[in-house]
């Protein structure tokens, strides 16, 4: 049985679990072991956009509105593919400017100023604190609802408790005390928390094991399937209003979306995660398709589970907000209510962690640290100022989280607590402008940041903050309905006439419409100054290899000055140690009484930078290094010569990788070349033995002749055969050759014209017929009616025929033998064809056979007679023509050689161009 | 008793010629027109000397020489190489595995029968 003590006693467990499994990471990572780096560790931290809202209001929204929940998470699934480029350069800038946080991210951007930075934080706070109360409510009802198990009691209002009986009170307390030993371990902001993001990690995982649990449940425990939780919400009527009432319009839609692929990025929250905790740029892809899908996994049961909650209670009593305790609930399931109040505790606990740390780094750096060294002008200041940033870091938690608690006091269940989900969203929307414009646009200035960031942020107080108060009823309602003064065109939500849009696409479009707007005017009235200049090429040219790698600086200052004032923030040893490793990368002497020069002012600066801000390192580095300041021109100057390095780099590299190209074509030239020799050797290293062969029996034969001659008259006679017919075989080679090597080198004669096909095929026949009937062969003509011209050498065909019919000859069987010859008629061209019905060629021969001197060895009775150079030149007068030849053929099987002959035009121009 | 030649040579004329040179010269004389056959009437026949060619169908004169010489039943067989291909590098190659000497293509026939009895002595 559930109760007070089991539940107090399993948070507790719960946080003490996180607790380990940070201090765990940690020792992992002092060890060298980091958990977190690693691609879907880092994806699952970025699950920390899912908050309590999404948790338990994900499945109110949907019981209202039907998929009206979606866009939340649609906007951040399409904008993820954005990621790779836009969160990647967000990643570098940060990295190399040790930038902490969006404030500083913004300030740092557009030229380090105090003021920017101040803004930004501010919007932060007055939009986050909200959506804090929102998770401490979320927290503390679900605590109270558990208590009652197993009867469902919706909480009573939180304001009407004594404040030492309000469980939201000690939730906020337990969690800036955790929020604290988390956080605030290390001080250089810039290291990056592996304890808390492992932790972080762990809780994603949780909320979406709980969620899943209890979307099981429901779906398959209490019905069958997601098809009868459909089906049965239909009879009883709940689908059609819910999806009649959607208040999701689809410019709704659109705006919604936008409004949430911005704040993926924007909250203090995801920017810490996705930014400054980042450990590696590989992340990121994983991330893009990693985040989308658990997303898409949180979000499969919402639906299923605000529909039973619909059905389950239907009078309306139970908040739909809590069905995904109440259900559990309500079937007796305590340990699953268990689970799932665990769910929402690791969803509410995980924003308010780490929505805590940046918005005290935020307010420690931008609000408290201008304050401080403002007082420290005219008093001294302390030495070691580690324990007061410390100290000032702690305090912003502790204040943050009892804001967030007075402001659920105050707020209740009030219109302005319940809708800040989207409102909080609208506020950071407000730094798309500045952030993203600063990435991409040289032209941005700090008047014109503050500016924008001013006027949007007006706009959506005016639009969005003070209409949710008068809704709760804190301002009178009258100017929401009439304009403030009874002026029409000024009503918060329809300013200028401007309606029916629904209250968030409307602020969303007048804010961000000021705030490009005066961003830009204002930017564009008066040109950057000298700072603005070099901080914007940092920002701007990010992604550029050789962008300048140290900010402008001319000035005196010693090393050693510049280590003693990291170390007031950052303590000895560790600064000790950066200067050590900075000078070692450096590759110079570490000599502490030594000028420092512009590279190692820089790098003080960016070490101080992840304590304190941009803004306040560029103070306090100025305060010991005596500055002079640069004009304008000389910024521009410096930066010029950088492009112009840039482009003398670039212009090098592109030399060099022309050589890189033509050395590469040159060594492939001359494997070609060595290939070419290599051929032409073997080339006349078979020629050679082609004509030694027949020489061979020639000399024999006449010197036998000669030395002898008491030779028999019989074998007299047969070796003066054999001599006249070695000699035509010789001649017929060097004809042969001869004719080869004029085809080949381009230099062969050709005497084109008008040829019938059809004449030549019978020619070619009459001219074989001696030796089809010497052998006794069956010669079969398969040829169409009429005359069929092409464009061809005469001789040259006839050439090639005469080779293929005495190849046919040469091969057919004794007796028996059967040759067809065959011409076919194809749109593009003629096909000639000789099959014979000797033993065929084997599959290996096939290729071989049309290479020089490659007799088909393993063809029976081969003939020794041949040149072994009939098919190559037959190969290449074809193919002079624009056409083809081949053979098919299978061992004892017989064989088809045939060659294709182009029609018309083509044979045409082919042989135009050959002339 | 009268010695046995083997010509392996796919070369018919060549063979043809051979053949009545050496039967001139009072020798026995069987003829092979391919590696495979060439191996085979070797084994068989266990001749004297074989004048082997070397660019032939099926098994070259290579293969065949290294398959006698490395059966010790043949080793003893003496084996004249003969090639169309007269290029230094063939010669060494042939005489590495063992043949007892090698003749170029053409060849003056005297030289053949000289070469032939001198290995046979």
């Amino acid at each position: 049985m559930l109760g007070g003590p089991l539940i107090i006693a399993t948070s507790l467990f719960y946080l003490g679990l996180l607790f380990a499994v940070a201090y765990w990471a940690d020792r992992q990572a002092d060890r060298g072991h980091s958990v977190i780096a690693h691609p879907t560790v880092y994806a699952l931290s970025l699950a920390v956009y899912c908050t309590a809202w999404t948790y338990y209001g994900s499945v109110g929204r949907a019981a209202q509105s039907g998929i009206g929940f979606l866009p939340i998470y649609i906007g951040p699934t399409l904008g993820a593919a954005l990621w790779v480029f836009l969160l990647l350069k967000m990643i570098r800038v940060s990295k190399s400017q040790r930038i902490t946080s969006i404030a500083d991210f913004i300030s740092s951007r557009h030229g380090k100023s105090h003021l920017l930075g101040g803004l930004v934080t501010i919007i932060a706070v007055v939009g986050i604190i909200p959506y804090i109360a929102l998770q401490l409510k979320a927290v503390s009802n679900s605590f109270t609802i558990l208590l009652h198990y197993p009867d469902i009691i919706m909480p009573s209002h939180a304001t009407t408790l004594p404040i030492w009986q309000d469980t939201a009170l000690y939730v906020a307390l337990l969690l800036a005390l955790f929020t604290i030993l988390f956080g605030t371990r290390h001080l250089d902001a810039s290291e990056r928390h592996e304890g808390l993001v492992a932790a972080i990690a762990f809780e994603s995982i949780i909320k979406l094991l709980a969620l899943t649990a209890v979307g099981l449940f429901v779906t398959f425990g209490l019905y069958h399937g997601f098809a009868d939780v459909m089906q049965q919400a239909k009879t009883a009527g709940l689908l059609q209003p819910m999806f009649d009432s959607s208040s999701v319009t689809s410019i709704n839609w659109f705006s919604f979306s936008f409004l949430a692929a911005m704040a993926v990025l924007l909250l203090p929250r995801q920017f810490q995660v996705a930014v400054v905790e980042n450990s590696s740029e590989r992340h990121l892809s994983r991330a893009v398709w990693l985040f989308p899908l658990y997303l898409l996994l949180i979000n499969i049961f919402v639906l299923p589970i605000a529909l039973a909650g619909r059905l389950a209670f239907p009078d309306g009593s139970v908040d739909a907000d809590t069905f995904v305790l109440t259900l559990p609930i309500a079937h007796g399931q305590e340990w699953l209510a268990m689970l799932s109040y665990l769910g929402g505790l690791s969803a509410a606990t995980g924003m308010v962690i780490v929505e805590a740390i940046a918005l005290s780094t935020m307010v420690c750096n931008d609000l408290v640290m201008p304050l401080l060294l403002r007082h420290w002008r005219t008093r001294t200041a302390p030495v070691d100022m580690t324990s007061v940033l410390l100290l000032v870091r702690r305090s912003a938690i502790f204040i943050i989280l009892l804001l967030g608690y007075t402001y659920f006091r105050v707020a209740g269940e009030a219109y302005a607590l319940v809708s800040i989900g989207l409102i909080s969203f609208a506020a950071v929307a407000q730094f798309a402008p500045t952030l993203f414009g600063g990435l991409y646009w040289r032209g941005g200035t700090q008047a014109g940041a503050l500016a924008g960031l001013g006027a949007g942020f007006l706009v959506w107080i005016y639009t969005l903050l003070l209409p949710s108060f008068a809704k709760s009823g804190w301002l009178p309602g009258s100017f929401l309905e009439f304009g403030p003064f009874g002026i029409e065109f000024l009503i918060p939500q329809a300013l200028f006439g401007l309606s029916g849009f629904g209250e968030i696409t409307h602020c969303l479009f007048w804010s961000l419409t000021a705030n490009v707007g005066a961003y830009v005017a204002v930017s564009l009235y008066k040109p950057p100054n000298a700072e603005e200049t070099a901080q914007a090429s940092l920002f701007v040219d990010a992604m550029k290899y050789d962008r300048p790698a140290v900010g402008l600086w001319r000035g005196n200052a010693e090393v050693d000055e510049l280590k003693q004032l990291a170390s007031r923030f950052l303590g000895g040893q560790k600064v000790e140690a950066a200067f050590e490793d900075f000078y070692r990368n450096k590759g110079t002497v570490y000599d502490t009484s030594q000028p420092a020069d512009a590279e190692t002012v820089h790098f003080a600066e960016t070490l101080l930078t992840g304590a304190i801000g941009s803004a306040s390192a560029r103070v306090m580095v100025a305060s010991v290094a005596q500055e002079e300041p640069l004009g304008l021109d000389e910024v521009m100057g410096i930066l010029d010569e950088a492009s112009h390095i840039r482009a003398h780099s670039k212009a090098l590299e592109e030399k060099s990788r022309e050589l890189e190209q033509a050395t590469t074509e040159l060594r492939s030239a001359n494997t070609r070349l060595q290939e070419l020799d290599q051929l032409k050797d073997d080339f006349m290293s078979s020629v050679t033995h082609e004509l030694r062969t027949p020489l061979t029996s020639i000399r024999a034969f006449s010197e036998m002749l000669h030395d002898d001659p008491k030779i028999h008259l019989d074998d007299r006679k047969r070796f003066l055969s054999i001599i006249v017919s070695e000699t035509e075989r010789l001649t017929r080679l060097v004809n042969q050759v001869l004719d080869l090597a004029s085809i080949e080198s381009g230099r062969g004669e050709w005497t084109t014209g008008e040829v019938n096909v059809t004449g030549l095929i019978r020619q070619s026949i009459e001219a074989t017929e001696q030796l089809f009937r010497d052998k006794g062969i069956l010669v079969v003509v398969d040829i169409p009616d009429g005359e069929h011209r092409v464009w061809a050498d005469h001789d040259r065909l006839m050439q090639v025929m005469l080779n293929l019919l005495s190849n046919a000859v040469k091969f057919v069987p004794d007796t028996d033998g059967k040759i067809i010859v065959r011409l076919q008629i194809a749109p593009e061209n003629y096909q000639v064809s000789v099959t014979d019905n000797g033993p065929g060629i084997a599959e290996n021969q096939q290729v071989m056979i049309f290479e020089k001197f490659q007799r088909g060895d393993d063809r029976e009775g081969a003939n020794p007679m041949g040149t072994g150079l009939g098919l190559p030149i037959s190969r290449q007068i074809i193919e002079h023509f624009g056409g083809q030849l081949w053979v098919e053929s299978s061992l004892n099987n017989g064989a088809t050689f045939s060659f294709t002959i182009p029609k018309g035009q083509t044979a045409l121009t082919n042989t135009a161009h050959q002339e | 008793m009268t010695q046995h030649i083997l010509i392996v040579d796919d070369e018919k004329n060549i063979a043809i010629s051979v053949d009545y040179l050496l039967r001139r010269e009072g020798f026995e004389v069987s003829v092979a027109h391919d590696g495979e056959e060439g191996l085979k009437l070797i084994k068989s026949l266990q001749p004297d000397l074989v004048l082997l060619d070397v660019m032939m169908p099926k098994l070259n004169g290579f293969e065949v020489c290294e398959a006698v010489k490395r059966d010790p039943a043949l080793s003893s067989i003496r084996i004249i190489m003969l090639t169309a291909k007269g290029r230094d590098a063939e010669k060494e190659k042939g005489l590495t595995l063992g043949a007892d000497a090698y003749i170029t293509k053409p060849f003056a026939t005297r030289d053949l029968v000289t070469q032939v009895k001198a290995l046979l002595e």
